[in-house]
């Protein structure tokens, strides 16, 4: 994790295309890159992530400057997130190659300016952006969504088809934008990772944990054993619901009535043991700055015999899934995506490593109580959806081996302390309302390896509050990528190409 | 093989609401107020301030109200101050009212029967196989799948005559969720109209019913209230299945005097029946 006095003010935005492309030619990635209200302008902000970690860019795109030569033409991963920085800031970023409205339901005036100090005013939907079957000279687009068949989530794909190429696909996020990195203005960190659970509700935990570990780093807070491997245990619980969710959702759309019916049993054994551990089926409430607010219900032998069973029953289905020849032919070589695109882009989770790319935050740069336990890395080369589903496969057999050690060390450790405040002192009985942050000060990144990929959070806080809190998923980094995956039939891989992506709008959409 | 496998390991449907079901009983709701309506608020930390999503008030007379329709079931209330607050629980939780997910209760129970009256009038029609829309208002996404859990066979709606369907024209009953998204204000509305009558709307989380922690926000209403009418306001971060279960049969006055179940004494009383103290579970 960086620490504050890392952040290079670069200066120039000029330079921010040179400070991409050079990183990225030398084989890194494009992490994130978005705006915050300055004094001075926009600060625009480059995580920059590398096998030696991420490095933050800083560059001041000075008050009165209204736009800034794009970084999309040269880096293709920042396409999106030009957009972003367009609907949040109205800031143009020139010759950008589609500075359509993605986040932001409206192309007029009222602008959410994340990291400003007023609160944003309500933003309506322009009515010109909502779904029509726009049919011009050579352009044909068929809207699907935002209401589709089924319980989903709410987002747009049309479907356009432009003369006599193929069809392409699009997608519009900014039905269901909440205005979330806004809402963290002026909350206190024990407060605010509340939001940060309900910002990708079925990576709750990764979320909480990436903000609160740079709340500590902000604040000198050591977090204890024990809280880091209750943290860890939820954290792999969560991958287990999440990679089983993927799935059932498979086998539906393979119309394999019994295996998608045993998969969702699975993926409920796997909530209710989350919410007999702590109350919550999605991990709620455990992670806050400092550790975790409370022990686990189930005590270590509880767990691990839980643990045992599902795995046995789990398992079982597994072999028969990845033996059903019929399902297995459904899903190879559908939505293709070549290791060199995910590696150019920096794809995220299991959609990078179904394509070649050997990296996960839980052993490259680790977290938690991950570095002290085995933790393996599964890739794929193939790139299409049965790589993504074999890259999960493997992630179950490895999360129940986490959660086994942390099982194993929570009962080495059963009376730690479960918090701690900034001098180290547990500070149990103590209130979770933030007083422990009061005097915070500072800025940091953070991140955790959510089920979706990896998640990067930049926090500021100013006197214990917090002044801006960047919360990038792995879903809004990745979903872009589905605009290229779709080699055959648009409409029947569609359900097996979304699955195998395995993301959340929600987390897409904030 | 997959035939087979079917049949392993026992999976058992539940029963509920027909018998009880042990792990309905011991889901968690939103946080309540213990000790009847004179628990004083002194003490430390102080009651007021105490929930960051602004459900507890006190009033003149020290008397702490939780409005679970705010709750967020982050559990800090109930670790601090276990003398003034517990855990709701059991499948119960959903209310005719907005005003009657505030315990203690404010309003007039007389009034809450009325509606209650209204709307079994209403939906007399429904009783036996109903279709049920969901649309998504700007979710944290953890409540799509509480809902999808209705089709595993562990809860197994179709058993209770239940049905999911795509098209808005066939649908009887529509779940929303989420914040209420201004962006989804529109396409919401739409599915709403395409519905035919008799139809009931049910608010299905704390954010859809009052915005949760998303709200105050440039980009949601604080909740769907203000976008279709609900007839039912079920809270939860999210709601359990049971819960969801439990305000499908309140919405078409199904929902029968079982033990375990919260609701069981009438939506006039959602918010009484039984409780649990302090601890998590
Ligand atoms: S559980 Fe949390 S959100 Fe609910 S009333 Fe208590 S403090 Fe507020």
């Amino acid at each position: 994790m960086t620490a504050a006095a890392e952040y290079e003010l670069a200066g120039s935005v000029t330079s921010l295309r040179d400070r991409v492309t050079g990183h990225i030619e030398a084989g890194g990635r494009l992490a994130d890159l978005f705006g915050t209200v300055h004094e001075a302008g926009l600060l625009i902000t480059a995580q920059l992530a590398g096998p030696d970690g991420i490095t933050t860019v800083d560059v001041i795109l000075p008050a009165g400057q209204a736009s800034y030569p794009a970084v999309t033409p040269v880096a293709g991963s920042a396409f999106w997130y030009e957009r972003e920085i367009h609907d949040m800031f109205g800031v143009v970023p020139e010759g950008h190659p589609r500075l359509e409205p993605l986040l932001r339901p409206a192309s007029g005036p009222g602008l959410p300016l994340p990291g400003g100090d007023g609160a944003p005013g309500r933003i309506d939907p322009d009515p010109r952006l909502l779904p029509s079957h726009a049919v011009g000279p050579g352009l044909f687009t068929i809207p699907h969504g935002p209401v589709r068949s089924g319980v989903t989530e709410s987002i747009e794909y049309l479907v356009e088809t432009p003369g006599e190429d193929i069809a392409h696909l699009n997608m519009r996020l900014f039905y269901k934008h909440r205005g979330i990195e806004a809402r963290y203005a002026g909350m206190r960190p024990a407060d605010a990772v509340l939001l940060a659970e309900r910002t990708e509700g079925v990576a709750s935990v990764a979320h909480a944990i990436a903000f609160c570990q740079a709340v500590e780093q902000i604040s000198g807070t050591p977090v204890p054993w024990r809280a880091a491997l209750i943290r860890t245990l939820h954290a792999e619980l969560e991958r287990l619901a999440c990679h089983l969710d993927v799935v059932v959702r498979l086998a539906d759309g393979a119309g394999l009535a019994v295996a998608t019916a045993r998969f969702g049993w699975h993926k409920e054994q796997v909530l209710r043991l989350t919410g007999q551990i702590c109350g919550s089926r999605f991990g709620r409430g455990v992670v806050t700055p400092g550790g975790v607010t409370a022990a686990p219900q189930l005590d270590p032998a509880g767990i691990l015999a839980a643990l045992r069973q599902l795995e046995r029953q789990l398992s079982a289905d597994l072999k028969l899934l990845m033996g059903t020849a019929s399902f297995l032919d459904r899903l190879r070589r559908t939505g293709p995506f070549p290791p060199a695109r995910a590696a150019e882009h920096g794809a995220l989770g299991p959609v990078g490593r179904a394509s070649g790319i050997v990296d996960d935050a839980r052993q490259s740069r680790p977290y938690a109580a991950y570095g002290s336990l085995r933790t393996t890395v599964s890739s794929r080369d193939e790139g299409d959806a049965l790589a993504r589903l074999e890259v999960r496969v493997d992630e179950i057999a490895g999360a129940f081996h986490l959660l086994r050690q942390a099982a194993d060390e929570l009962s080495e450790a059963d009376s730690g302390p479960l918090h701690a405040d900034r001098t180290g002192a547990d500070f149990t009985g103590a209130d979770f309302t933030g007083a422990d942050f009061t005097g915070a000060d500072g800025r940091a990144v953070s991140w955790a390896e959510a089920p979706q990929g990896e998640v990067l959070y930049d926090v500021r806080i100013e006197s214990g509050r917090i002044t801006r809190c960047r919360s990038r998923s792995a879903s809004f980094h990745n979903l872009v990528l589905m605009h290229e995956v779709f080699a055959g039939d648009i409409l029947t891989d569609f359900p097996f190409i979304e699955a195998s992506f395995g993301l959340s709008v929600a987390g897409a959409a904030r | 093989m997959w035939v087979l496998r079917g049949l392993r390991d026992g999976v058992l449907t539940t029963k509920w609401p027909a018998r009880p079901d042990e792990y309905a009983a011991s889901t968690r709701g939103p946080a309540t107020v213990l000790g009847g309506p004179d628990v004083l608020t002194s003490g430390q930390p102080a009651v007021a301030g105490l929930c960051p999503a602004g459900a507890i008030s006190v009033d003149q007379r020290g008397q702490a109200r939780v409005d679970q329709g705010r709750c967020i079931l982050c559990g800090r209330c109930v670790q601090l101050r276990p003398d003034v607050f517990g855990w709701s629980s059991g499948p119960g939780g959903a209310t005719l009212t907005r005003a009657g997910l505030v315990v203690p209760p404010e309003e007039n129970p007389q009034s809450l029967a009325a509606v209650a009256a209204a709307l079994r009038a209403r939906t007399r029609a429904l009783r036996r196989s109903v279709h049920l829309r969901h649309v998504d208002a700007g979710s944290d996404g953890s409540e799509e799948w509480e809902i999808l859990a209705l089709l595993n066979p562990v809860y197994d709606i179709h058993r209770l005559g239940m049905f999911f369907t795509a098209s808005p024209r066939h649908a009887d009953v529509l779940l929303v969720t989420g914040a209420g998204a201004h962006g989804m204000a529109g396409p919401l509305r739409e599915t709403y109209e395409a519905m035919p009558d008799p139809k009931v709307v049910v608010a299905v989380g704390s954010d859809a019913v009052g915005g949760g922690l998303i709200s105050p926000s440039y980009a949601t209403s604080g909740g769907v209230g203000d976008l279709v009418p609900v007839e039912v306001w079920l809270p939860g971060s999210p709601p359990s299945p049971f819960a969801i279960m439990s305000a499908l049969l309140l919405a078409l006055g199904r929902l029968p005097a079982a033990p375990g179940s919260q609701a069981a004494a009438g939506p006039s009383q959602a918010p009484a029946g039984k409780r649990t103290a302090g601890g998590r579970r």
